[in-house]
């Protein structure tokens, strides 16, 4: 084996295969173990190019393309000053000793060209430098202004030649951005590139709008806001702008997430306080209770064959996780740790399902399989809440928030194993993520 | 002049035109993303604070005390704050809370035109979601208490604000304790 395929070899069972090797009885334990895998070592060059600039389209590429690797904690972007090849056509085989010296498992090296005044050719070629093979090439077409899109694509594609998993770069991540003192803050709707760039409001901000979530297959999104102090459930297509109010209900509508189809709402209403979760087709509009039990039934969301729910209940006397059938039957309890759990959300893989602990004074971001077993948690601090995976279900973003009368809301990101803890730029504070699938 | 000074660069380069790599996949095309119309990201600038209009008052009010029908006679009359508190994780009314809202009910029983959005409150110490479930039982609590003090029910709505309109921004027993609330957001007619 090269030392490429050995990292990778060993980089897949580091993302497959964690759950299955951790002992039983460590199941609870907060475990944040880091830096137990040695990096990916990649040079990405600044793409070649020919007139200037192309150039600083090229230097801005190759910085994005860095960037994400780092950030996803697989990588180590080598610094391009300890580069001794300066390669001068990408047609041409690198030579690839130039990078053993300096010790890179993987080079990428890339090329801009001008086809017309809106359109820009794109390419890059992914060599694994000690088997001096060829791993990937790609070319893209766009716009000059795209140039920060077709680096993010670059980068998913990069990712997914080396780990075999689909990236999750190229996606936005919607927010509430917070302004003001904590007594009397301003909570607005926002988005931003995966990376932080690219920051908008969505909405005009009059109003307190909470739990933005993403459609798993467009780029439409499920809020509540509270227009008119009467809150409610609303649909926002980013695209156009369109916007509704979904349903005119007895009660206060909230916690809404899709189904996998885009088709089907589900949400809780509160009814003389109590709180029930209920789905609507989002074509006939046709409503069904799912849940009838006089506890608090909130935060529910749909596996991704759409057949199951999981959902927080404190029915058993604490609040706890549940999963039922996407009819509501079948209703089992999969949390049996210490503490309080509430905010679960499954996977888009599938197989895991994130949620919020608290317990001890301390609110952590924590993983378990969907039947409740091997469950894991990741984060620990006065309050994290609020988990929402990457469109790979590699990376669980979330609310941090301080303690105290300054306390902060930040958004911060760890792996799917506990490792990779970091804050996520936003542009102020900010809570409730929710990552967008990828953009088509 | 790398080429020049290396000869085994030169080799290389020989041997690499010899075993060209594979042709580039086929073009992808990356179209842009349709936006919105992208807004200056600043916080937008706050509404005009609306003025309530002073009513004009013919009897002059007794030393200190609040203009009779008001929101600050409401507050007076709840004992300074139309607020109830509530126990961590709790929504049943303490003593304290159904004497306060024991007066509430006889203010608007008294008031008759003065409508009210009754907001359930929690402390921080819970997720998003949930604490929206918790101010949803605490408001109705409170509003279920004023109806069966004969306040009409189509006088009362119940919401929820979950943690998210804490009154104390400090993160203690007190703090905690003081966010826990349901309250009486009185609308009198003709003032929105």
């Amino acid at each position: 084996m090269t030392r490429l395929t050995r990292i990778l070899f060993f980089l897949s069972l580091w993302l497959f295969g964690w759950f299955l090797s951790l002992p039983a009885q460590a199941q609870l334990e907060i475990d944040i173990s880091k830096g137990n895998l040695d990096p990916v070592q990649i040079a990405v060059p600044d793409f070649l190019a020919t007139t200037s600039s192309e150039r600083e389209l090229g230097a801005q590429i190759a910085d994005v393309i860095r960037a994400d690797l780092e950030r996803s904690g697989l990588f180590k972007a080598l610094d391009p000053a300890s580069f001794l090849e300066t390669q001068t056509n990408i047609d041409y085989k690198p030579t690839f000793a130039d990078w053993r010296v300096i010790k890179a498992d993987a080079l990428v090296s890339g090329r801009i060209q001008t086809e017309s005044a809106s359109r820009i050719l794109v390419e890059f070629r992914l060599w694994d430098v000690f088997a001096g093979q060829q791993l990937k090439g790609v070319r893209f077409a766009t716009t000059p202004e795209n140039w920060r899109r077709t680096a993010h694509k670059a980068s998913d594609a990069i990712y997914e030649a080396l780990t075999g998993e689909s990236g999750y770069f190229d996606s936005r991540i919607v927010f509430i951005d917070e302004r003001g003192p904590k007594t009397n803050r301003k909570k607005r709707l926002a988005i931003m590139d995966q990376d932080g760039e690219n920051p908008i409001y969505l909405l005009g901000g009059d109003d307190l709008v909470l739990t933005p979530r993403f459609s798993p297959n467009s780029q439409t999104i499920v809020y509540l806001s509270y227009e008119n102090s009467d809150p409610n459930v609303y649909l926002l297509d980013i695209e156009t702008g369109r916007r509704e109010r979904l349903g005119d209900f007895p009660g206060m509508t909230y916690a809404p997430h899709l189904s996998p189809d885009g088709e089907t709402l589900i949400f809780t209403m509160a009814r003389r306080g109590n709180s029930d979760i209920y789905a609507m087709d989002l074509r006939s509009r046709s409503t069904s209770r799912l849940t009838t039990d006089p506890a608090i039934d909130v935060s529910a969301n749909y596996s991704p064959d759409g057949k199951k729910i999981v959902f927080n209940s404190d029915r058993g006397g604490s609040p706890q996780l549940y999963t039922m059938d996407a009819d509501g039957k079948n209703v089992k309890r999969i949390s049996f740790g210490k503490g309080r759990y509430s905010a679960p959300v499954w996977s888009p893989r599938g197989d895991k399902i994130a949620f919020t602990r608290s317990g001890g004074g301390k609110f952590g971001i924590g993983v378990m399989d969907i039947d409740g077993k091997n469950e894991r948690i990741l984060t620990d601090s006065y309050l994290d809440e609020s988990p929402t995976w990457s469109p790979n279900g590699r990376v669980i973003i979330f609310s941090r928030e301080y303690r105290g009368v300054d306390g902060r809301r930040e958004v911060w990101s760890v792996d799917l194993t506990g490792q990779n803890l970091r804050r996520v730029e936003t542009p102020g504070m900010a809570s409730d993520p929710a990552w967008s699938p990828l953009l088509q | 002049m790398r080429r020049l000074f290396f000869g085994g660069a030169a080799l290389v380069m020989l041997s690499a035109c010899a075993t060209k790599p594979p042709v580039v996949e086929e073009v992808s095309e990356v179209v842009p993303v349709a936006k919105p119309a992208p807004e200056v990201f600043e916080p937008a600038p706050l509404p005009p604070v609306i003025e309530q209009a002073p009513e004009v008052v013919e009897v002059v009010p007794q030393a200190n005390l609040p203009i009779p029908g008001s929101q600050e006679d409401f507050a007076f009359q709840s004992g300074g704050e139309p607020r109830v508190f509530f126990g961590y994780d709790q929504f049943d009314l303490s003593p304290e809370a159904r004497d306060v809202l024991r007066r509430q009910a006889n203010w608007l029983n008294l008031y008759t035109d003065a409508t009210a959005i009754i907001e359930g409150n929690a402390d921080e110490r819970g997720t998003r979601e949930y604490n929206l479930a918790l101010g949803a039982r605490r408001a109705d609590s409170v509003k279920a208490f004023l109806i069966s003090q004969g306040v009409a029910p189509n006088r009362l709505s119940a919401i929820s604000y979950g943690k998210e309109r804490p009154i104390d921004g400090r993160s203690n027993e007190e703090g905690w304790a003081r966010n826990r609330n349901g309250f009486t957001n009185l609308r009198l007619r003709g003032v929105s």
